[in-house]
């Protein structure tokens, strides 16, 4: 006897506003012995579905609110050696392609930093709609990627002693995004 | 549109100060140029005296940069790198760091030294320290080496460092405009 499991394909129809108390998005980069974390916020984002299962994905965060443990290193990101806060004043997404399978969940889309807009894909997973103890529903999308921070400008460096660059072009972006129906 | 020159050296026929004239001269019509002259009465940097109202000497560089659109920046080299008076100035216009005069001030960086190199090195290491502070340093390098021979009762006589320090100055003066059309 076999068991046919029925794989969900289709978002939950509707426009989706995020949470952004409850909602984070980081950055995590190796940075000479280990790895260096910080945040964006408030992030902005947005899932519309339509009913014919149409969706697009759209977000973005503010470069002032990039957030590190360190005031005066918060100061150097927004300066024009890193993001460039007074050209860009903040980073965005637009997804092209949304795909999921049960649980997970790929988004191929185009990430702007700088003057730079380049395509990306996203990878994660989804959660089912819940309703929340407001009278609201929401649901969860957990993604992530990597980029090359030298492909979107963002070249700083500093040689270690043994000549190596103190900080790695690879940057793990990471979305934990809680979406709320409109 | 007004740019400030700062030169490193405090020798009265420096020739660092020279090249400074020398650019300020590739200036065109429209735009001013004010050569600061405090350097030497800026006091050493200390925390305890970094506060409101500043020394005078340090409130008077930083309204000059403040007062500027641009700083352009000549340096000789001291020890492979940028003399400590010059060093300390920045210091002081860097703080504090999240609203000081040099977040993303256009400036650009030149240099001079009698031996051959014309101070790549002290270049090099102010761009650094002028990056670090927030500044929105412009591309191009102008290395007169073997300055004596080449800056001449003030003038540059070299056709190809003349040529590449028009194309700093015109680096610099579009950044500015670049700057201004943001933030029209």
């Amino acid at each position: 006897m076999s068991t046919i499991t029925q794989t969900e394909q289709a978002l939950p129809v509707g426009t989706w506003n995020v949470d952004p108390v409850h909602s984070q998005v980081g950055f995590a980069v190796e940075y000479m012995v280990g790895t260096f974390r910080g945040t964006f916020s408030a992030v902005d984002a947005k899932l519309v579905v339509s009913e014919d299962g149409a969706a697009t994905l759209t977000g973005s965060a503010p470069v002032s609110g990039i957030t590190v443990q360190d005031e005066n290193l918060t100061t150097h990101l927004q300066s024009p050696e890193f993001f460039d806060i007074e050209r860009t004043p903040q980073v965005s997404f637009a997804s092209s392609e949304i795909r999921r399978s049960g649980s997970e969940i790929a988004i191929v889309g185009e990430l702007t930093i700088r003057d730079a807009s380049l395509p990306v894909r996203l990878e994660g997973t989804i959660g089912e709609p819940a309703d929340d103890p407001y009278g609201g529903v929401r649901f969860s999308l957990k993604l992530s990627t990597t980029i090359d921070r030298t492909q979107f400008g963002l070249n700083w460096n500093n040689p270690l002693p043994n000549g190596e660059p103190a900080l790695a072009n690879d940057v793990t972006l990471t979305a934990e995004l809680y979406l709320v129906k409109a | 549109m007004k740019v400030l020159g700062i030169s490193g050296s405090l020798r009265r026929d420096s020739y660092n100060r020279s090249l400074l004239l020398a650019a300020s001269r590739l200036l065109s019509d429209d735009v001013e140029f004010e050569l600061y002259d405090g350097l030497k009465a800026v006091p050493p940097y200390d925390e305890d005296d970094d506060v409101d109202p500043a020394p005078a000497a340090v409130a008077h560089l930083r309204d000059a940069i403040a007062g500027a659109d641009a700083v352009f920046f000549v340096t000789p080299e001291y020890n492979a790198s940028i003399p400590g008076l010059l060093k300390n100035a920045v210091d002081w216009a860097s703080r504090p760091l999240a609203t000081s005069v040099l977040r993303n001030k256009p400036v650009a960086v030149v240099g001079a030294s009698t031996g051959a190199f014309g101070a790549v090195w002290a270049q090099a290491e102010l761009r650094k320290v002028l990056a670090t502070a927030g500044a929105r340093v412009v591309e191009g390098e102008v290395a007169v080496g073997h300055a004596h021979e080449r800056l001449v009762d003030g003038r540059l006589l070299d056709e190809n460092l003349l040529e590449q320090l028009q194309e700093v100055v015109d680096a610099l003066v579009a950044e500015i405009r670049s700057r201004r059309s943001v933030a029209a």
